[in-house]
């Protein structure tokens, strides 16, 4: 059998059943290796369940600083007897498979190909601890012990995140060191230790941090100056408010009076949600919410209703897999087009696509300033993949000489020296975006009426046509003014001209990354352009424009945003080819390598011969 | 920031404390039908808002959508106003005040837009105590899509197609009264009187202040065979006693004799006076309020006037415990934590 060899390049898979206490134990293995200076990225994959059903946790550990899934299975650890069969198969030839070898195996299981490594973890555990509920708990972590042993994880580095975790509580350290060490002695004492794959200790992830996208999110709320917050709970988006919450307790306590400088609210439900964000931000401050699919349905009238009353607010969209419920903890980027569009009527919305934590930070912090300069809704599209995971993410970094951008805001004293009449809906500077005031400014300059209703430039009821087309076409304007304030598409170009354009967005980002990387080595240039934004900066036409060949790698059934580019940049369908992923799990990097190479051999497609490496 | 107005001024017009004439409280000219319930509410409340010396520029109303709904253009010309989306004001009147509790919150509603497509964030918002006045202007029916029976129009009582009602009535005033409401009252369109400092004690109430408003849709919903017309409510209606709203500064007169007037007097140290009350109703307690409800409907009458007050209770922001100052005014200084928090906090990350 040909095992495989790898050194910090291999994909390991934890087979678990939920509720059992296996995901702290499974992170304290990532975060071992993180500590290690190797570049990994975790990912859960959960039921929509709280507890007794199958979860899983794939680790993906590469030195070179590939982050998005690989596709395949290297290592297995089996701890759900539920699932073995199914684990087993998932194998890739040569692999290893990690199981409870306190019952005996089903042999009809066996696979030639694959190492099987029995580690009696329920036997050592009732040794060791008399407690039941610490049988149970202590087994997750006496596998990692056993893990660092066979993969040659240092273990002073597993003990420090151990008396990390558990400061102070000296009982808990110990017992969980110990544990560690039970599972360390018995795979050096009775397996060939280490195996074919294993890690050792590089410096590649520098000043990097681990995070996930929602945390991330919410301190960028924090940081964006976010002082209202309406939601109502969704998977995936909750850890978004959970995180918000548990930051403004500690950063937004006023020091003198111990009052909240901050307001949270659980709404009745997503459509009150948005309406509470919508009143926030119409009284000057800034507010967001956070929700999923079915909350975008929900508050699809409100959206259409700050578009066209010119509100600013900021929604958070971790997207999920659809179409209704769908499956509530697996991912999806398939609310392009319900985002886009949002609500009845013509109206069009902002979106920004963070691809990476940091961005989840940044680009949150970034939707205040654009919806209140815009006066318009922006949506962050995150998704469960990048809201819920853990992932290797640069330091997050504010500018401390960065002022908040609030739009065009006539202040009490600017109304008082006004001399003509204030127009609420007037575009007195041709970008298409009027002036607002906050209510309260002035004892008589500057009220007027918000509306869903069609009025003039100066907020009062009417139904003429020309007054309601001047207001549609200034809301065009505005469109055209948003295209060239959110962030623009970033091109990443092979040296030396290709003819393959491949567009992506989001969390496609690391895998399009690596399968680029690699058809590059195969002598395929690739040019790449992440989206960031819609509208659409100019670049992304002349992208298309600039190549023969275009792919998209879309993370939902449709090609959502192909649809989009198709009727925004008027480009024909034709010229894009999706690369769909959209069973739930997140795209893989083999998946987008070998479309794309089929792709070209079936259409006999010569691409160019590509320098050696990319830029 | 203050401003100094004008000094000019009609001679004639009687002026408030703040130097505004009543006129100064209008809004734009109402295009409702003529003679609709509507109009009088906002006139009453043009009224009471000049009676109390309010800045106006210091309200915010808010509406969703319906002929009630379209009322605050016809008030309060130098406020700001928020005509949402239909049943959604509770949740936009929320959200602002969470922004600016400063500010006084005139919220106005319809029988459709509150019991029907909003009964979920009515809801909510009493409970939550929103520190609001919020009227429902009833004429059960819906007055703008031309007349439906809408879920407060009584069983048995037919719009002007002549179908009488199936379904039973939904009485927002005892709902209220269930869910907590620190204010409840039930008023008509046509008695000003009442209405006027029932009003003024809603907007001095510290909390959720709910008003009921039996206001007739004289187009759709102003026949014999409506218990929402005009003149069916006149003949129905039993008072819980005549109310007068007393402005901190103002002196009570003790014209009235023991025993027949009750007092209230609200955080800000104005004072609610209920005069004959029915002997019956405890102004404290929601239980006396339901059951009077009840038995006045037993005899085919509508029991208006203030129903039930606690002036003790908190509102939202209390409950939270944000900060005094209104959060939209809070500086950038106080809200962003700057790049050395972040230090520290990447640092717990690694
Ligand atoms: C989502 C939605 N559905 C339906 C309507 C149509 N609509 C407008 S007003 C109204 C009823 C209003 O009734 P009510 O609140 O009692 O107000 P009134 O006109 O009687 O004062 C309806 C159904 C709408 N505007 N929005
Ligand atoms: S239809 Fe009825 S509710 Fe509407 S304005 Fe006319 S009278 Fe008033
Ligand atoms: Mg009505």
């Amino acid at each position: 059998m040909k095992r495989i060899e790898a050194v910090n390049d291999f994909v390991i898979k934890f087979a678990n059943v939920n509720g059992t206490g296996s995901a702290s134990a499974n992170n304290m293995f990532a975060k071992a290796l993180f500590r290690m200076g190797l570049p990994v990225s975790p990912k859960n994959i959960f039921p929509s369940n709280i507890q007794g059903l199958p979860t899983w946790f794939e680790v993906r550990v590469n030195e070179k600083g590939f982050l998005g899934r690989r596709g395949g299975i290297d290592m297995m650890v089996c701890m759900n007897p539920q699932s073995m069969a199914k684990d087993i198969k998932e194998l890739e030839s040569g692999g290893y498979f990690l199981y409870d070898s306190s019952k005996p195996l089903d042999l009809r299981l066996l696979r030639s190909d694959v190492t099987f490594i029995g580690i009696p973890l329920r036997d050592l555990c009732r040794r060791e601890f008399s407690d039941p509920r610490q049988q149970q708990l202590f087994r997750n972590v006496v596998y990692v012990g056993a893990l660092a042993a066979l993969l040659d994880i240092e273990f002073d580095v597993l003990t420090g995140l151990v008396a990390d975790q558990f400061q102070g509580k000296e009982k808990l350290i110990t017992s969980n060191v110990r544990a560690l060490e039970l599972g360390y002695h018995y795979a050096a004492e009775n397996i060939d230790c280490p195996l074919g794959i294993r890690v050792e200790r590089r410096d590649a992830v520098g000043d990097a941090i681990l995070i996930d996208g929602n945390t991330a999110s919410a301190l960028g709320a924090i940081y964006g100056g976010a002082s209202v917050a309406a939601w109502y709970p969704i998977t995936p988006s909750t850890s978004v408010v959970d995180g918000f919450d548990k930051y403004c307790k500690r950063l937004r306590i006023d020091p003198a009076s111990g009052n909240k400088n901050y307001a949270i609210v659980q709404a009745e439900d997503e459509l009150a949600a948005i309406g509470m964000v919508i009143g926030a931000s119409w009284n000057g401050a800034r507010a967001f919410t956070a929700t999923s699919g079915p909350g975008i349905s929900l508050m699809s009238e409100f959206l259409g209703l700050a578009y066209f009353a010119e509100i600013p607010c900021v929604l958070i969209n971790v997207q999920r897999a659809g179409p209704s419920t769908g499956m509530p903890t697996r991912t999806q980027q398939s609310d392009v087009m319900a985002c886009a569009y949002a609500s009845h009527g013509d109206t069009k919305h902002v979106l920004l696509f963070p691809a990476t934590a940091q961005e989840c930070f940044s680009m949150t912090a970034e939707a205040f300033d654009l919806a209140e300069e815009l006066q318009t809704p922006v949506i962050v599209m995150s998704d469960l993949d990048l809201g819920m995971n853990d992932s290797m993410s640069p330091p997050l970094s504010w500018d401390d000489q960065r002022e908040y951008r609030r739009g065009k805001v006539y202040s009490g004293e600017q109304l008082e020296a006004m001399s003509e009449r204030f127009g609420r809906y007037l575009d007195t500077d041709g970008d298409g975006i009027p002036y607002r005031t906050y209510p309260g400014a002035h004892p008589e300059k500057g009220a007027f009426f918000t509306r869903g209703t069609s009025r003039d430039e100066y907020a009062v009821y009417t139904e003429d046509s020309a007054q309601y087309e001047l207001n549609m076409q200034r809301l065009l304007k505005k469109w055209q003014t948003a295209s060239t304030k959110v962030p623009k598409a970033e091109a990443c170009n092979a040296s030396g001209a290709a003819d393959v354009g491949v567009i992506y967005y989001g969390t496609s980002h690391e895998a399009a990354r690596e399968a680029v990387d690699s058809l590059s080595r195969a002598g395929i240039a690739v040019d790449t352009l992440r989206l960031k934004a819609f509208p659409f900066d100019d670049g992304v036409a002349a992208f298309i424009d600039s190549h023969k060949q275009l792919f998209i790698i879309e993370q939902n059934r449709d090609a959502q945003m192909r649809s989009l580019i198709v009727n925004e940049c008027l480009v024909s369908p034709r010229r894009l080819v999706p690369i769909l992923n959209y069973g739930g799990m997140p795209i893989t990097a083999r998946q987008i390598e070998s479309d794309i190479c089929r792709h070209l051999d079936e259409n006999k497609v010569q691409p160019l011969r590509a320098a050696k490496e990319t830029v | 920031m203050t401003y100094l107005r004008p000094s000019f001024r009609h001679p004639e017009q009687p002026i408030n404390e703040l130097g505004f004439t009543r006129k100064d409280y209008e809004g734009a000219l109402s295009t409702l039908c003529a003679g609709c319930g509507h109009d009088s509410i906002s006139a009453a409340i043009v009224q009471a808002c000049f009676e109390l010396s309010i800045a106006p520029h210091k309200v915010a109303k808010l509406s969703g959508i319906g002929c009630s709904s379209k009322t605050p253009t016809y008030f309060l010309g130098n406020s700001h106003g928020f005509n949402s989306v239909h049943g959604r004001m509770p949740s936009v009147a929320t959200g602002a005040n969470l922004a600016n509790r400063d500010l006084i919150y005139v919220g106005v509603s319809g029988d459709g837009d509150s019991a029907s497509i909003g009964m979920g964030q009515f809801t909510h918002a009493v409970r939550r105590n929103v520190n609001m006045m919020y009227v429902v202007e009833n004429n059960g029916c819906y007055g703008l899509t031309k007349g439906q029976d809408s879920a407060t129009a009584d069983v048995g009582s037919a719009s002007k197609k002549g179908e009488p009602n199936p379904f039973e009535a939904i009485d927002l005033a005892s709902i209220a009264l269930q869910l907590g409401a620190s204010f409840v009252a039930r008023s008509f369109s046509g008695d000003r009187e009442q209405l006027v400092p029932l009003i003024k004690a809603a907007i001095s109430h510290r909390g959720f202040a709910f008003i009921d408003v039996i206001s007739p849709c004289v187009t759709f919903n102003n026949n014999p065979a409506s218990t929402k017309g005009y003149e069916y409510v006149r003949d129905h209606l039993a008072a819980t006693g005549t109310v007068d709203y007393v402005p901190f500064k103002q002196e009570i007169s003790a014209s009235y004799a023991e025993g027949e007037s009750k007092a209230v007097t609200l955080h800000d140290g104005s004072v609610v006076q209920l005069r004959k009350a029915d002997p019956e109703l405890d102004l404290n307690s929601r239980r006396s309020a339901l059951r009077l409800i009840k038995d006045y409907r037993a005899k085919e009458q509508i029991l208006t006037g203030l129903l039930y007050m606690d002036e003790d209770s908190q509102d939202l922001h209390e409950i939270i415990g944000t900060s005094k100052t209104p959060l939209q005014a809070l500086t950038e200084a106080e809200l962003c934590p700057g790049q050395k928090v972040l230090d520290k906090l990447n640092d717990s990350l690694r």
